[in-house]
């Protein structure tokens, strides 16, 4: 029985790779469809086995186990292997869990799909398995960096995965295009970094940074450099623009890759590097700031959506604001904590919208309503995952964000604070805002007889067991966080005693979130608060809100105005200079055979007399100059 | 006689065969004109030979006038050839190279 936390983990992450590149290899096998969907499930629960008892095999000692990659005059450069301490193995337990369910669950949701398509599919979730696997366990900045650009590669292919539908694959190259735009920040951090310290190791970067012995000139720009990455990857402002048209894929894979693991992957690579970002407590102070305005804007946004999944999109980019704030504000252990609890409650949410999207034919609020009759196991489980996002006590957020709020609070941050206080009230309503549309309230049977036809005419119904194992698993783990954590609430210390929030700070947070929910329910459970004249309220918001804020538009007036305009000038540089120069080259030398053509006449004769006259000049010469 | 005189003598032939490539319109003409010229080297050649007590430049000039005799019989064929293609034997007819 292997024990050492490094060897299991590395089992966790060459499993999907395995899958991958069987199924990669192997195309028969792949557009069978289904044996492919089992061959990656299979290694999938193996690689969440391994990773599970990594995790319990670690505690608090590190495991690392490194290959020579890039050998170098003076040692080697780089190396590959697997860092398994207490945060990867937990992370990659999470990222195990969640790639395993949402395979599992995709069985079912996605048993519309012809058989090549699904063999794809599943190709895609073992290369990202493997993928994120490796960012998590990486142990320099080079894999974190591979890693970092395959989880952005296969978020691309996954978004992308109907490609005949132009919304998706716009969306996937916006996706792809937008990170990369944060990607270079990374990448350049990056290297600033091995030019300043000369190692892109984790363990000695750290060993630098603690004992003092990393220059602190320009070490400002590397972090900042190095949050870029994280900006575009963990979708904060003004970057967050991608992640809500990145619903176009499949409803798991926006559980899997858009809300539980890869938009994580800034957040996690801050904690990280959290002893990197101390010495640059001015870096803290924006990722703080900007945390908490992203947290704000897109809780506001969330609030007028009618598509279910961009409601849950919304709210993530809202939450991961939150984790990035509690960093900013130098307790890294709070984000992670709720990094985590996210992801559960997160795919869970996704996973019941995915139910609900597959029941009803739409993503439409307007077009749901009265399911909590038809699909109680949906309902129930949404909610509880509801109220884990809302931070109600007893569920898996509460205790999360009650960290968050006590670190910002006690960082001193007095303005991120009242804004996160703001962004709970909200995301209590707008969770159950779509609760109450979605689940209570009339059915609206008109859309669905409408557009589905007789065979599942008015008959929404709970999904099969593939997608309700997985919805049920996450549920009751959400519930577990949450009951242990809030029992266990002094004993669960992270962090310092003095990052501690105030006493009144629990009572606050939760009188907020359940106002929030009074709040929703008056306006669409009990309609004593018209919604209309609610909106009519927040006009100028509302109606900013519906635009964006008109953030997509900036970047697209940008891309217009500099992209285009930049190339125009190119273009037109090469039209007229270069090809006017090559054109006029080629003219005037047209023109010159055209004048001389009429030396060459033909005849024998006249080529001797030139022959005997330029003889007779070259004689002359050589009597003259040589004389 | 002097060395000067026969090298006048073969200048004299020479331009006279050029003048002749030059002029004529006819290409058999042209062909005598070529004829001229090769034997104004034979004179120099011989001239050389004799003054110089050399044996080699009467050598060359009896490969010259093999060469001679075998480029009159091809010209020859050449024109009568032409002559049966083209019915003409005009120079100034002959350019089909004009640019």
């Amino acid at each position: 029985m292997m024990t050492d936390p490094g060897l299991l983990a590395l089992v966790a992450l060459l499993l999907p790779a395995l899958s991958f590149l069987v199924l990669a290899v192997a195309a028969p096998l792949r557009r069978l469809g289904r044996p492919a969907a089992w061959f990656s499930i299979l290694c999938a629960g193996g690689s969440l086995a391994a990773a599970v008892q990594a995790w319990a095999a670690g505690g608090d000692d590190v495991s690392r186990l490194l290959w020579a990659w890039l050998p170098a005059g003076g040692g080697t450069l780089a190396s590959v292997g697997v860092l398994a301490d207490a945060d990867s193995t937990l992370m990659l337990t999470l990222v195990a869990l969640v790639a395993f369910l949402v395979q599992l669950y995709s069985v079912g949701y996605l048993s519309d799909e012809p058989p090549p398509g699904l063999g794809r599919y599943y190709t895609y979730q073992s290369l990202f398995a493997f993928s994120m696997m490796a960012l998590v366990l990486a142990p320099n900045f080079v894999q974190l960096f591979i890693a970092w650009e395959l989880v952005g590669l296969c978020s691309y292919l996954l978004i992308g995965f109907w490609y005949q539908k132009p919304e998706a694959a716009r969306a996937a190259t916006k996706a792809f295009w937008i990170t990369k735009a944060g990607d270079v920040g990374l990448l350049i951090g990056i290297v600033l970094l091995w030019r300043q310290s000369g190692t892109f190791d984790f363990f000695e970067l750290r060993l630098l940074a603690e004992g003092g012995a990393l220059p602190l000139a320009g070490l400002s720009l590397i972090t900042f450099c190095i949050y870029l990455g994280a900006v575009g990857k963990s979708a904060q402002f003004p970057l967050h623009v991608w992640l809500p048209d990145a619903m176009e894929g499949p409803t798991p894979v926006s559980a899997l890759i858009h809300a539980a693991t890869m938009v994580t992957a800034g957040v996690y690579l801050l904690t990280r590097t959290e002893w990197l970002f101390a010495l640059t407590p001015e870096v803290l102070a924006v990722v703080a700031w900007i945390g908490a305005f992203t947290a704000l804007l897109a809780a506001v946004l969330a609030c007028v959506q009618d598509d279910i999944k961009r409601v849950l999109a919304y709210s993530t980019v809202s939450q991961l604001g939150y984790m990035m704030t509690a960093i900013g504000a130098g307790l890294a252990a709070a984000g992670f904590f709720h990094l985590l609890t996210h992801g559960l409650f997160k795919a869970l949410l996704f996973l019941g919208a995915g139910a609900v999207i597959h029941a009803v034919h739409s993503n439409d609020l307007s077009h749901m309503g009265g399911l909590a009759r038809r699909m109680p196991h949906t309902a129930i489980v949404f909610l509880v995952g509801t109220l884990s996002l809302a931070g109600i006590p007893f569920f898996g957020g509460f205790l999360s964000k009650e960290e968050i709020l006590g670190a910002v609070w006690a960082g001193g941050f007095v303005g991120p604070f009242l804004l996160l206080m703001v962004v709970a009230l909200l995301t209590a309503f707008y969770m159950f805002r779509v609760v109450f549309l979605a689940f209570f309230g009339e059915p609206a049977t008109a859309h669905i007889t409408a557009t589905v036809g007789a065979a599942h005419a008015g008959h929404p119904h709970d999904p099969p067991a593939s997608m309700r194992v997985p919805l049920w698993i996450l549920a009751a783990m959400s519930l577990g966080v949450g009951i242990s954590s809030t029992m266990a609430g002094q004993m669960l210390q992270f962090g310092p005693a003095e990052r501690e929030g105030p006493a009144w700070l629990m009572p606050s947070a939760v009188g907020v979130a359940l106002a929030g929910i009074l709040l929703a329910w008056l306006t669409y459970q009990r309609r004593t608060i018209d919604a209309s004249s609610l909106a009519a309220a927040f006009g100028p918001i509302r109606r900013a809100a519906l635009a964006r804020f008109w953030i997509d538009d900036i970047f697209e007036g940008g891309y217009r105005v500099g992209l285009l305009g930049f190339s125009r000038a190119v273009g037109w540089v090469d039209r007229y200079l270069v090809d006017g120069v090559l054109n006029a080259l080629s003219a005037w030398t047209l023109t010159a055979g055209d004048d001389v053509r009429g030396m060459q006449t033909g005849r024998a004769q006249d080529y001797v007399y030139g022959v005997a006259v330029g003889l007779l000049v070259l004689l002359l010469w050589v009597q003259w100059v040589l004389a | 006689m002097s060395l000067q005189a026969y090298l006048t003598l073969a200048a004299a032939v020479f331009c006279i065969g050029l003048f002749g490539v030059m002029t004529r319109r006819n290409t058999i003409g042209i062909l005598l004109g070529i004829e001229l010229m090769l034997n104004a080297v034979n004179i120099n050649l011989v001239a050389f030979a004799r003054f110089g007590g050399d044996v080699t430049g009467l050598i060359f000039t009896v490969f010259t006038i093999c060469i001679t005799v075998s480029e009159a019989a091809l010209g020859l064929a050449i024109v009568i050839l032409l002559f049966r293609v083209r019915r003409t034997v005009t120079a100034d007819h002959l350019d089909l190279l004009r640019g």
